[in-house]
């Protein structure tokens, strides 16, 4: 081997922020699971549209608790977002506390699903529309409780100084996540709630 | 080094595979050895090998399961099997040609290569690359869990409701076909996710997006195309198995269900999927072919262009499926033209390949006969799929065997055929020992003759009304003689695919020693050993064009040439170079993980969750969640060594 000289650019060394592969990795996966849930509307919007009778079959949705649904999870967004500008400041602490409450409020979130589950008149085995809007909403909540637990972790690593201003792709890339979870809701919420008041 | 780097100056060097930097690029990369190393490697080229290997086996299996068919089909009134037997054999032949062989193969190839065609020393995500090809064995072998008890998959590899449907569908046979389906779409999503970000993030500097190989093109748009469409599929598949397993109503027409929903979903995944079991098999001859020729490809932008072409409006052709389904003509005959368009993409790339031998030097290696073999039978199953997408001819031929001449053509021709010569091309790079090439000939020969003479009248049979999937028919149908050449032919085929498998074998043993560059080609792959070392590229090549070792007779200027031996060293670790998206400049220099086992891991906790669901056995499934979730945090958990944490 002969040395030859070294570089005159200087380069970052492994995962920095948007130089991270995970970063790249997460858009990808962002990519394909918001193509499953464009075929999971799909799947609802065609058997709508084939429907005879009256569509929702129970009426229109309420709005009670979806609204406040919402608000939480969108709202959650926005105490990550806060949260992750603090670590871009140095601030573990402040990480932390938009972790809690981002994961705080996502808690909620799924209590107030699963008491409007409760609340409905229909099964999961009732008939098509029951059957998509269990596994439509189902589908969600699987992805928030994995979010609940990408948060939990990022807090433990924040909590054990793991991250800094320079260092700190893997909770980018957590966030990326749970934004993702917040905006294919306002799909679902469209879908589901809206939707149907616009025919 | 307990001091974790933030940036670094790399050095730039002039090393070979014999300098003494190279011993320590060995021992940062080489793993364990033995059965441990075995079972954690994460090396791209160990993994693509497997992938190859195992797709070669699933394509023996499947070779079989229709070798009993057509023993089944020879004559008239045949009773070799019953309906019941007849229906596994042709569903599980279909769904292991398809789904086990045709892409794995490629995944194979694209594997081992894509670093080594891009002047990098492995993937992106090594232990996701790990991952995706365990769960894909474990896939395959769920898959064929049913099968010693009789209880295959039996609706078709399309496996349409409502005949998939419980009440219509007892037994467990398409509940294994649905959640295998849903498990194998997780190998191939990671895989995907994998060529992606290699292809953004790992090509060698100077490499930008007009100068990548063809192959590169082809895997690149097949990944993205699968990222796409896989979701449709394990969808349709999970909610079969809801609607089978708990009583949810999706494909249920008298709880408002939509059966025609299944068809839709699953082609809207199975065109895409069509293409990118070929597209990078076509990217394999675009890249092999001129070496052949010794020319550069004649039209390498329009070819490019051509294969994303094809895979974006392959997104738009489902219904070219569902023509006998009694759709608005108005929508059929949308589908109807934007079928015919596709005729354009692969026109193009069909006359790059013609131009580039008419222009060319060819040199009739084993390798050279069988990708025009491929150009010819490419020829020959556009032609009858452009038949196909005209609604009436469709009407007329849907579900008899002139559909069946035309997947085979297609599979067999844009897929084995560009395989098996890029077996002949690729094999001295990978075991370091050329292919016997008189045997090679004889193979191609075989292959060909006995292709062309088991399913060229197939078309035949077909006009003549023959349906598919019948396990057998009367004599006074007068189908029995063609059936008889059928059958024989494909034994031919089969024949030569075996010579194809001796001729590796004994080539592993006793073939020629290949050098570096056997061939004289052109890309980064012939510039290092063969087999390659570990680490692939004793300094990270520079590149200045597409066809980096045949600059000196391309007429490239001087000072704007390629450089394989001199290059950045990055030594300190498992390192390679990230660079940038489309021009390919440095960006950073990627720490890679070591060997884990955490993929192993994470695809038998996979693995047995989907058996768990197979069988009801709730503990099981909610045991290997809790094994799933602690490997998964073990292998993200940020490291020092992967400067991932500073502190």
């Amino acid at each position: 081997m002969v040395e030859l000289g070294v570089s005159r650019t200087v380069l970052p060394v492994g995962s920095k922020a948007h130089h991270a592969s995970g970063w790249w990795g997460m858009l990808t996966v962002i990519a394909t699971e918001a193509t499953l849930f464009a075929y999971l509307l799909f799947s609802y919007f065609y058997i709508a549209s084939h429907a005879i009778g009256a569509w929702p079959p129970y009426g229109m949705p309420k709005l009670s608790l979806a609204i406040p649904c919402t608000m939480l999870l969108v709202a959650g967004s926005f105490t990550m977002w806060w949260g992750e500008r603090g670590i871009d400041r140095d601030n573990p602490v402040r990480l932390m506390i938009g972790l809690v409450v981002s994961a705080v409020l996502g808690l909620v979130f799924i209590a107030l699903e699963g008491l409007e589950w409760a609340g409905e008149p229909f099964h999961l085995t009732s008939d098509a529309y029951s059957s998509l809007y269990f596994t439509v909403t189902g589908f969600h909540l699987v992805h928030v409780a994995v979010g609940l637990l990408l948060l939990m972790v990022l807090f433990v690593w924040t909590a054990l100084g793991y991250f800094d201003a320079q260092r700190h792709s893997a909770v980018s890339i957590g966030v990326l996540y749970w934004h993702f979870i917040t905006i294919v809701w306002l799909a679902v919420f469209f879908t589901f709630y809206i939707a149907p008041r616009l025919g | 080094m307990s001091e974790v780097e933030t940036f670094r100056a790399p050095i730039i060097a002039r090393a070979s595979d014999r300098s003494p930097s190279s011993q320590i690029l060995k021992s940062n990369w080489e793993g364990a050895g033995g059965v441990a190393g075995w079972l954690s490697s994460v090396d791209h080229k160990e993994i693509g090998k497997r992938y190859l290997v195992t797709a070669f086996l699933f394509l023996i299996i499947g070779g079989l399961e229709a070798a009993v068919m057509r023993a089944q089909l020879a004559q008239p009134n045949e009773h070799l099997l019953t309906p019941e037997q007849y229906n596994q054999l042709f569903t599980m032949h279909g769904v292991t040609m398809i789904f086990l062989y045709a892409l794995p193969v490629l995944s194979g190839f694209s594997n081992y290569l894509w670093p080594l065609l891009l002047g990098s020393r492995d993937m992106a995500f090594p232990r996701l690359n790990a991952l995706s090809y365990w769960v894909f064995l474990f896939a395959g072998i769920f898959l064929y869990v049913s099968f010693p008890l009789g209880k295959a998959p039996d609706d078709g590899w399309f496996n349409y409701v409502p005949y998939a449907s419980r009440a219509y569908n007892p037994g467990p046979n398409i509940d294994v076909y649905a959640l295998g389906m849903v498990l194998l779409g997780i190998s191939t999503t990671v895989g995907s996710i994998n060529f992606i970000v290699t292809l953004l993030r790992m090509r060698a500097p100077g490499m930008s997006i007009n100068r990548v190989p063809i192959l590169i093109w082809g895997t690149l748009t097949a990944s993205v195309g699968n990222l796409f469409a896989v979701p449709a599929v394990s969808l349709a598949f999970f909610m079969l198995w809801m609607d089978r397993q708990f009583g949810t109503h999706f494909f249920d027409v008298s709880a408002g269900g939509q059966p025609l929903l299944w068809q839709h979903l699953f082609w809207m995944f199975g065109h895409p999927w069509v293409y990118a079991i070929v597209l990078p098999a076509m990217g394999i001859v675009s890249d092999g072919l001129p070496t052949f020729c010794r020319r550069p490809l004649v039209g390498y932008t329009p070819v490019a262009l051509a294969t994303v072409a094809t895979m974006a409006l392959g997104f738009g052709v489902w219904v070219h499926h569902m023509f006998a389904t009694g759709l608005p003509v108005i929508a059929m005959s949308y589908f109807s033209a934007a079928s015919m368009i596709i005729v354009i993409p692969s026109s193009v790339a069909v006359f790059s390949w013609v131009a580039t031998i008419w222009t060319g030097r060819p040199v009739f290696t084993s390798a050279f006969l069988f990708f025009v073999g491929f150009v010819i039978l490419f020829v020959i199953g556009g032609v009858s799929g452009f038949m196909t997408a005209a609604v009436p001819v469709d009407l007329q031929l849907t579900h008899t065997y002139f559909v069946v001449a035309h997947l085979h053509y297609v599979i067999i021709g844009i897929n084995v055929f560009p395989v098996v010569g890029g077996i002949f091309y690729w094999f001295p790079k990978i075991t370091g020992r050329l292919m016997n090439e008189a045997l090679g000939k004889w193979s191609f020969w075989v292959m060909f003759i006995g292709f062309n003479v088991g399913f060229f009248p197939m078309h035949i049979l077909g006009i003549a009304g023959m349906p598919r999937r019948i396990y057998t028919y009367p004599e006074y149908l007068g189908w029995g003689p063609l059936n008889l050449i059928v059958t024989l032919g494909s034994y031919l085929f089969a024949i030569g695919v075996l010579l194809f498998f001796l001729n590796v074998f004994v080539s592993l043993k006793r073939g020629k020693r290949a050098g570096d560059n056997p061939w004289d080609a052109a890309s980064l792959e012939w510039s290092t050993s063969s087999p390659p070392p570990v680490y692939n590229f004793a300094v990270i090549p520079t590149v200045a064009s597409r066809y980096p070792l045949w600059e000196g007779r391309l007429n490239q200027s001087d000072d704007d040439r390629s450089s394989m031996q001199e290059g950045f060293l990055l030594d300190k670790g498992r390192e390679t170079m990230g660079t940038t998206s489309l021009d390919a400049e440095p960006d950073v220099i990627l720490k890679m993980p070591p060997d884990a086992y955490s993929p192993l891991v994470l695809a038998l906790a996979l693995a047995v969750l989907f058996i768990g669901a197979l069988l009801h056995s709730w503990w099981l499934l909610g045991a290997s969640l809790v094994v799933i979730l602690l490997a998964s945090t073990s292998w993200l958990w940020p490291q020092r060594s992967l400067s991932q944490i500073e502190t």
